[in-house]
């Protein structure tokens, strides 16, 4: 097997691909792309930021253009690595002093299910009001990378709990995460980390700590050898990590010495043999975790599968040999030097000629967090931010539904591999569209520009105001500046002039150009004339509508 | 001579006048719309259903080995069902006690239960085996196609390229869900159609594809979701007509939303009695990752092991009935499958951790009815990695499924499985059910011996003739050796199974001659 096809892709574990590329437009190997990690020299437009924008955040929405525009892509980038503050606990959103003590209070069952819509609300308005920041994208990420689930783990102030850890550590280190994801209770309680015990291991989160979340699994080169780890190594890994259970009345880890494995843990040849001596104590256990951790990333392909996660995450899904070689191999290098910061390999990849090449811009297609909450984002929806804490909490309850109908299902992952958009063999991305999800995406706009997203409870309904749309166009006047430049907004590459056409003859049907011109100006004259009013809006919603539903608005 | 024969065994000679569907065609060579056409042209209506179980189904508390039941319960006394509750299928073998409608089903004669299937060297992974189910690949070798995709593929040559047409005006394959199936992908596109509500398709527009998509990455991707675009406008016709026309007739459903698995069936059972011409459906249902409290629930498993048990078996026992009720039952054929068992002990969070081969349920009117092969050999002491071998290989299910039921030539097989694979007596009134069926009383695989052996042991069988393949699998049902595979007279023969490099343990040997496997058991000390 040569290098480029070793790299062409790895499955969730890491595997590799095979020669066989799947394609539905005939180009089978993709497009190359030769840029690396090296800093970007190019021109620094409006079409390099938006691109920045689109992918470090959801959605670009203009008011962020136009803080950017002018800034250099370093202070751009200075800007989307500041974490920002911590942000307030999840409210009781039934309570109308917002109480947060649910939170930290003992675990109520008959109430768990109300805590998770509310902390699922609360995470919903975090990434919709996110401030020009890395933050919410990459705490996503964490959240995907190590998955956790409410049905399994049935408490919704565990989850609350790891949704705070990863946004804590969203741009933080990656060794401290791993760390304090071993010991989180909602990850003891998914993987039963909580029923391994000296004597009677469960290897469950040993097995996917080495397999899905640190040095990904390789190909298996001999029974039970999967090229990084083997076999023997799960189990020598989950007597290592003897002895932890959940505490649910801290809501923390608790660790029951008598529990603990203290005999020598033996690796593989594949770790260099490497013994970690038993120890008795809760002391001693944490070290015998942090040798684990220390083992793990000290291998080579730990660096390289975690780059290759942000970068499926953040880039593309094709990883071929140079993209390999010339910025997944570079970025590891980094976070192995920076001892698992991520920042620092973040700063390299949004600052790297790779990430500006052309090749690499439109080609992302949007998850379903990206599409529901980056499309909000765009506009102004006044039902979003009600004087009622309740009724705000029946429209971000919606999204969560609307947003797991599409597949991305927070809290709710199908599997602990995560969406397999980032893993799964042939397809990636193109996981997140077939008959039935793509349905959903353009009902879902439809319903926003034209039709009314009902959110729940029947208490209101969202629609864009498609006049705030004019608000976003240098002379909404002109019919070209109009569609253009709602492209531009919407779309990561220019439409055809065929496309423009079709897109006027939605607006302007079998009208000439200045008729909207003429419509546009009276409605400037009366601006409270409702009729007048009307005419316009009714246009502007039905290309609004439109746009929406082209397959180039799924791309980012 | 089937249609599709005639044609492509004729069809590249040259000007060949017929008709399709009240229309003259005149061939003059092969193109993509004859091979379309030719194709199309199969004179099946059968119907394959996949019943998927995500997460890896617990086989050993599905179907359990009564004849051993000391040694089972031993294993895992924290999650054994108890001897009195299970049902019994035969004096040998039993089935969870949630599964009475399998059970009536079996009485029925409308079950295929085929033991302990799997694939010789198991990869604990689930998400690496399952996209070895899915793709019916080696263990050590990575395929981006499905097996039903390939096969789709040899069916409907150029698609979607001049589909839907008058010959096939359905979607070749359907997923019940907002995912679609790997299983369902080829070189050049998934074959398949996924949706969750037939009959409210969503009308959407964004048809402003006439340009082609820019020569990019992004232009692929966008090429992709049009494409998809272009098939909900052309398929939710035939499909919203098909479930609109239809309405189940079972009362044996559960209400709706009370289980997945009925639901999913239940539009399947619609859109086949709406008159589909779809060939395959797959559906879903997930949770049998119980790795702790099985049989309870809680801790990571958020639906107890029977509860899931007893949805599959309600489920199918309902679309089994409702294809009876619309006058269907002959033409569908269905069949579960997991992308791995799990370990013969439970473990101390009375749960079971991820392992190997487990047995299958192919069901429907059209199957040989009864067990396919022996019962899992339950050891006295198993350690913790003991896992289930593989007495069939899955593959061999598909092959016999591809063959017996779709009547898919041998020559596909090869394209579609990569090896040959041999055909199982799973579906009735074929020659291989028939022929499996003569050997099976034919061939006899004796008692090692000595046993337990220090190096070496000696492992007699018996055959009628034809191809043997006898291999030797550890505990964890991991194949060793392979002490024979080639043709061998009829008679009596002995293989020796050299241990002296393997560690001592258990190993388990199979006797494969044709459709009919043997297994046995050998003790390796020092």
């Amino acid at each position: 097997m040569n290098r480029r096809t070793f790299f062409a892709g790895v499955g969730p574990g890491g595997e590799p691909a095979s020669p066989l590329h799947h394609s539905s437009s005939g180009n089978a190997a993709g497009y190359r792309v030769s840029s690396g990690l090296e800093p970007y020299t190019g021109p620094w437009g409006r079409q390099q930021s938006v691109h920045l924008l689109r992918r470090a955040m959801f959605g670009a929405r203009k008011q962020d253009i136009d803080t950017v525009q002018g800034m250099t892509l370093s202070t751009v980038v200075d800007l989307l690595l500041q974490p920002g503050p911590t942000p307030p606990l999840p409210p009781d959103y039934n309570d109308a002093n917002a109480s947060t003590a649910w939170s930290t209070a003992a675990y109520n069952s008959s109430r768990d299910g109300a805590y998770l819509a509310y902390t699922l609300s609360w995470w919903s308005d975090l990434m919709l009001n996110q401030a020009i920041s890395l933050r919410e994208k990459m705490t996503l990420f964490w959240h995907n990378h190590f998955v956790s689930t409410w049905t399994s783990v049935k408490d919704s102030r565990y989850m609350y709990r790891q949704n705070a850890l990863f946004r804590q550590h969203a741009l933080g280190n990656f060794k401290e995460l791993a760390k304090q994801v071993t010991l989180d209770p909602a990850m003891l309680r998914y993987l039963n980390g909580n029923t391994n015990k000296k004597g009677t291991p469960n290897e469950n989160y040993a097995r996917e700590l080495q397999e899905l979340f640190t040095i990904g699994k390789g190909p298996e080169i001999s029974p039970g050898n999967y090229t990084n780890y083997t076999e023997d190594d799960i189990k020598a890994a989950a007597r290592v990590l003897t002895g932890y259970s959940d505490d649910a009345g801290g809501i923390k880890y608790k660790f029951t010495a008598s529990n603990h494995d203290g005999g020598n843990k033996v690796f593989s040849a594949n770790y260099g043999g490497k013994v970690i001596t038993g120890r008795n104590n809760e002391s001693g256990a944490m070290a015998e975790l942090d040798e684990l951790l220390e083992m793990i990333l000290g291998q080579e392909a730990t660096s390289l599968y975690i780059c290759r996660k942000l970068y499926r995450w953040f880039v593309y899904y094709q990883i071929d040999a140079a993209t390999e070689q010339n910025v997944i191999a570079p970025m590891a290098q980094l976070l192995r030097s920076n001892n698992f910061d991520v920042a620092p390999v973040l700063r390299a990849l949004f600052s790297s000629a790779h990430f500006y090449d052309v090749a690499n811009i439109g080609c992302m297609i949007k998850n379903p967090v990206d599409l529901v909450i980056g499309t909000l984002r765009l506009f102004t929806f006044p039902a979003l931010n009600p004087d009622k804490l309740n009724f705000k909490y029946f429209g971000l309850r919606t999204l969560r539904r609307t947003m797991a109908a599409m597949q991305a299902d927070l809290m709710g992952h199908p599997n602990v591999a995560g969406w397999p958009a980032y893993w799964q063999e042939p397809v990636f991305h193109k996981a997140w569209i077939n008959a039935d999800t793509l349905q959903k995406r353009v009902k879902f706009t439809n319903d926003l520009a034209a039709d009314g997203y009902k959110l729940d409870e029947g208490y209101d309904t969202l629609l864009i105001d498609p006049i705030e749309v004019s608000t976003f166009i240098s002379d909404p006047s002109d019919v070209s500046k109009l569609i253009d430049e709602t492209a531009a907004l919407l779309f990561p590459f220019s439409i055809t002039p065929r496309q423009h056409d079709q897109i006027k003859a939605v607006l302007l049907p079998g009208l000439p150009d200045y008729e909207w011109t003429v419509e546009w100006e009276d409605y400037q004259k009366e601006p409270t004339n409702e009729s007048k009013k009307k005419a316009v809006a009714g246009k502007l919603a039905a290309m609004l509508k439109f746009m929406l539903a082209m397959a180039e608005y799924q791309l980012s | 001579m089937k249609r599709r024969d005639f044609l492509k065994r004729t069809a590249p000679a040259a000007l060949l006048p017929f008709t399709i569907g009240g229309f003259g065609v005149k061939a003059y060579a092969r193109t993509p719309l004859l091979d379309a056409l030719a194709a199309s042209a199969i004179d099946t209506d059968r119907v394959l259903v996949l019943v998927q179980l995500n997460g890896g189904n617990d086989g050993l508390n599905t179907v359990i080995p009564l004849d051993q039941y000391s040694n089972y319960n031993a294993a895992r006394s924290n999650i054994a069902i108890a001897e009195n509750q299970i049902l019994k299928l035969s004096d040998a073998t039993g089935i969870h006690p949630q599964m009475a409608g399998v059970k009536a089903m079996f009485d029925q004669q409308k079950v295929r239960l085929v033991q302990s299937v799997g694939y010789p060297t198991p990869d604990y992974s689930h998400f690496r085996s399952t996209d070895i189910w899915l793709t019916a690949s080696d263990y050590d070798q990575y395929i981006n196609t499905g097996w039903l995709g390939r096969y789709l593929q040899q069916e409907f040559p150029g698609f979607p390229t001049g589909y839907p047409n008058a010959q096939m005006p359905d979607p070749l394959a359907i997923q019940i869900g907002s995912t679609i199936s790997t299983a369902l992908e080829s070189d050049v596109a998934n074959m398949g159609m996924a949706f969750s509500d037939p009959t409210s398709f969503y009308n959407i527009v964004n048809g402003t594809g006439n340009d082609p998509a820019p020569d990019s990455n992004a232009g692929r991707e966008l090429d992709y979701i049009r494409q998809v675009g272009q098939q909900i406008q052309l398929f939710a016709t035939p499909v919203r007509n098909a479930a609109n026309k239809a309405t189940n007739k079972s009362k044996l459903y559960p209400a709706a939303r009370q289980n997945v698995l009925a639901d999913q069936l239940a539009i399947v059972a619609k859109l086949i009695s709406g008159g589909l011409k779809t060939r395959i459906y797959i559906v879903n249902i997930g949770g049998f990752d119980t790795h702790a409290n099985q049989n309870n629930g809680g801790n990571g498993t958020p639906v107890p092991h029977g509860t899931l048990l007893n949805q599959v078996s309600v489920a199918i026992q309902a679309f089994q009935d409702d294809l009876r009720l619309l006058g269907l039952e002959d033409r569908v054929v269905g069949m579960t499958f997991s992308e791995f068992g799990r370990r013969i002990k439970s473990n101390s969070s009375a749960g079971t951790d991820h392992g190997a081969a487990a047995p299958l349920i192919v069901f429907g009117t059209n199957v040989i009815p009864g067990i396919l092969g022996a019962n899992p050999i339950i050891p006295a002491n198993p350690t913790p990695n003991d896992n289930v071998p593989m007495q069939f290989d899955f593959r061999a299910v598909y092959a016999s499924l591809l063959k017996d039921w779709f009547g898919a030539p041998d020559s596909e097989l090869q394209k579609v499985l990569f090896h040959n694979f041999p055909i199982l007596p799973i579906i009735k009134g074929t020659s291989s059910g028939v022929e499996a069926e003569r050997s099976s009383s034919a061939i006899t695989l004796g008692a090692a011996y000595p046993n337990p052996a220090h190096s070496t042991a000696r492992i007699p069988f018996s055959t009628s003739g034809g191809h043997i393949q006898l291999s030797m699998f550890d505990n964890e049902g991991r194949r060793v050796a392979t002490l024979i595979d080639r043709t061998l007279p009829a008679g009596d023969h002995e293989a020796i199974f050299d241990a002296a490099e393997l560690p001592t343990g258990t190993y388990y040997c199979r006797l494969q001659n044709g459709a009919t496997s043997k297994m046995g058991q050998v003790v390796v000390v020092r």
